[in-house]
């Protein structure tokens, strides 16, 4: 599949980040076929939220609507940062 | 109206879709006029519901499916849904969109066009999308697709009409609308239209409809199904190849896995019809959910404004309910429940003139059936608050939030976010609940392991049955201090669960945990309507309950208390012993030696044992002994019981 450089986890992402998709790594296949048909297609942005109160889950933004994802499956997603843009 | 309430069995099924949150529900409910659930928590919407609506002359019958996201399931209830969109009877679909939530709802409604079968679509909530300053051209988006699209707003009945017209017009055949083929891009659509060819001559003659559709879930490596085609055709292991070469073409081709290449194509086909028929105003209105969230899901604000709603409700439930007497009922004034026990008790001196020439038939009716059921139904007030509340609370979307906050805390025990709600409704926050709406509402938790778990521990939880035992128990033997007991009993419950589910999810229930996906629906204002229906569907079930299985266990219990008694004219009452020696007295008599060291004798035993059945039971049951047992006949009745416990005691 594609390389590319700077790559991180969803799941590392601070507060606030935008990123965009690269792909999905791991993890049941079932899981990633749900991430996909929910809108977790490569090239899609995501903002992380926020954290749950005790730091787990996290909460990301895409396509207009919110979804929480843990921690440990967020991780199977691989993200490239986008520089944050002041809105 | 009297029309038939059924429809021509000919008559090709009308089925409503969509994704969970989209107002689905209440689209159903206002095309049918009829009783069911609607709530914002995902996924509340559980069970296949039928309606009817008259039109013009024909009755027409609609079913209301549970939500899903995609026709790849991922929970129970989606693995439903997606067996009945299948089924070869379905004839029309109604696709609910959340106008909202465009690109995604669209995502399932591109897998409909996938289908081919003929559907339109409700574009719902498009006045709050309006609102918002997006402005749908619904009139372009049903040329892109070429069936016929509704603008609705569900709670408010709007566009309604419109949908039984073209359901109407679809029964009478007088239009069919066949949606267009979906473009992948011209590499996937070579392969899918070769794929299907040979699948279409491969098929037999009922399912070749279905070959683009088929060709589309294998790309998309959907074993199962595969399985199920291989089973369908003769020459199997031409499919495979087939199949294998095509998806080796298609991610060499594309350099991704195919799965992603379908999801991405799909999505790519939903913001290509977003951008034509779509457009914004300046006036854009901010979205204040996630404002609203910067403080609900806040670390230090979040979790304080919990607590408060937690305990508000616990305080409304059962200050409303139980203690506070603001209901006039000559001379004095009552609380709710305690009307309906003054009720039940008016309701069985109705039958006092059978005590003296029947007692048989008196102690039956009185004892057996309306003290019983009666002390049950005395409940129902408790219950219906508690589920009002709750719906209200599901519906503003504030449910899906607890999930989120307390999603951390649950995984220490081996439950999860979701399972909060179950527990909840369970009797988790100790004012009312019951295990029976709460098991159900565990079929939104998509984790299998989780929802076993999560069912196992629910008995544990302080339900509204319990809740008259514990009230029984501390008044025959506290003095002081009731309150604090009670809520030690409560939080007790909690631990037990918590730890069983701890021990359950460790070392008894074995599996992977299943990755976690909970969508955080937007804030709504919750509509009285829907919370009413919700609510009430809810605490019908608790009364069904109690008119069927509570009341043949009392039955059942009375018999065994009452029959081996020899009917002497006099008041048997008056002899102990007669207890004693009824079947239950025997019972209780024989398993006393083990129950004597944890300081149950054979009365309570009695109880218990109806109480396997169910716990609202307990303390009908004891009422029933002590009752038949004592000559005083108290106009309190749970007081007189609570007395004569300790008098037992000592």
């Amino acid at each position: 599949m594609k390389n590319f450089c700077n790559t991180e986890r969803l799941s590392e992402l601070e507060e606030g980040t935008k990123a965009r998709i690269v792909g999905i790594r791991g993890g049941p296949p079932t899981y990633r076929q749900r991430l996909l048909d929910l809108g977790l297609t490569p090239g899609t942005i995501v903002k992380v939220n926020r954290e749950a109160p005790l730091g787990d889950p996290i909460e990301l933004e895409l396509k207009g609507y919110f979804l929480a994802l843990r921690r440990k499956d967020a991780w199977h997603i691989l993200v490239e940062p986008l520089p944050n843009n002041p809105e | 109206m009297a029309y038939p309430r059924r429809a021509s069995s000919q008559q090709p099924r009308v089925i409503i879709i969509g994704n969970p949150n989209c107002g689905k529900s209440s689209i159903f409910n206002e095309i049918t006029g009829g009783l069911q659930e609607v709530s914002n928590y995902p996924g509340v919407t559980v069970e296949k519901k039928i309606g009817f609506f008259h039109y013009e002359g024909e009755n027409i019958r609609v079913e209301d499916l549970p939500g899903l996201y995609s026709l790849t399931p991922y929970t129970d209830e989606e693995i439903i849904t997606r067996e009945e969109i299948l089924k070869s009877d379905v004839g029309l679909i109604v696709d609910v969109v959340d106008s909202l939530n465009l690109e995604r709802n669209l995502y399932l409604t591109i897998q409909i066009m996938e289908l081919g079968k003929p559907f339109i679509i409700a574009l719902n909530m498009s006045d709050i999308a309006q609102k918002r300053g997006v402005i749908i051209d619904h009139e372009k988006l049903s040329r892109i697709l070429n069936v016929p699209v509704v603008k609705t707003v569900g709670n408010r009945g709007e566009g309604i009409e419109e949908l039984k017209s073209y359901i109407h017009s679809y029964i009478r055949k007088q239009s069919i609308w066949v949606p267009k083929h979906v473009t992948y891009g011209h590499e996937v659509d070579t392969v899918v239209e070769q794929l299907s060819e040979f699948l279409e001559n491969k098929l037999p003659d009922n399912e070749k409809e279905k070959a683009r559709w088929y060709t589309i879930k294998l790309l998309e490596k959907d074993y199962k199904l595969l399985e199920e085609i291989k089973n369908k055709i003769s020459d199997s292991q031409e499919l495979e190849r087939n199949l294998e070469s095509a998806i080796k073409e298609l991610e060499q081709h594309e350099n991704e896995d195919s799965t992603v290449i379908i999801a991405q194509r799909r999505y790519g086909f939903a913001s290509g019809a977003i951008r034509e028929c779509v457009s914004y105003t300046g006036e854009a209105k901010q979205n204040i959910t996630d404002q609203i969230d910067n403080i609900i899901c806040n670390r230090v604000a979040g979790p304080v404004i919990l607590l408060g709603v937690i305990s508000s409700l616990f305080y409304v439930v059962f200050k409303t309910t139980q203690e506070w007497k603001w209901i006039p009922f000559p001379p004095e004034w009552v609380s709710p429940v305690e009307l309906f026990e003054k009720f039940f008790e008016n309701f069985a001196l109705l039958f006092s003139f059978l005590e003296k020439d029947y007692p048989a038939i008196h102690s039956l009716l009185s004892d057996g059936i309306i003290g019983g059921v009666g002390a049950v139904l005395s409940f129902i007030p408790l219950i219906f608050v508690l589920f009002l509340l709750i719906s209200a609370l599901e519906d503003t979307g504030y449910v899906a939030r607890i999930a989120f906050i307390l999603d951390r805390l649950m995984r220490i025990f081996g439950l999860q976010g979701r399972s909060i709600l179950a527990l909840i409704i369970s009797g988790g926050i100790g004012a009312g609940g019951c295990a029976v709406p709460g098991i159900l509402a565990t079929r939104t938790l998509q984790e299998r392991k989780d929802k076993i778990i999560t069912m196992l521990v629910i008995p544990f939880m302080s339900c509204g049955a319990k809740l008259p035992v514990y009230a029984l128990l501390i008044g025959a033997f506290f003095q002081y201090h009731r309150t604090l007991l009670m809520l030690t009993l409560w939080a007790l419950s909690w631990l037990i669960a918590l730890i069983s589910a701890f021990i359950l999810s460790r070392f008894v229930i074995r599996g992977e945990p299943t990755p976690f996906v909970l969508e955080l629906p937007p804030y709504h204002v919750p509509v009285l309507k829907s919370v009413l229906r919700h609510a009430w569907g809810r605490t019908w079930m608790y009364i069904r309950k109690a008119g069927t299985l509570i009341l043949a266990v009392n039955i059942i219990m009375w018999a065994l208390i009452y029959i081996p008694i020899p009917y002497q004219g006099t008041k048997q009452k008056s002899e102990p012993q007669g207890i004693e020696s009824s079947i239950a007295g025997i019972l209780g008599r024989t398993i006393e030696p083990v129950t004597k060291h944890i300081g149950f004798d054979w009365k309570v035993n009695i109880a218990l044992i109806g109480g396997m059945a169910a716990k609202e039971v307990i303390v009908g049951t004891l009422g029933t002994v002590y009752h038949m047992e004592t000559a005083e006949n108290n106009e309190n009745n749970q007081d007189s019981l609570s007395v004569n416990l300790a008098h037992h005691k000592e």
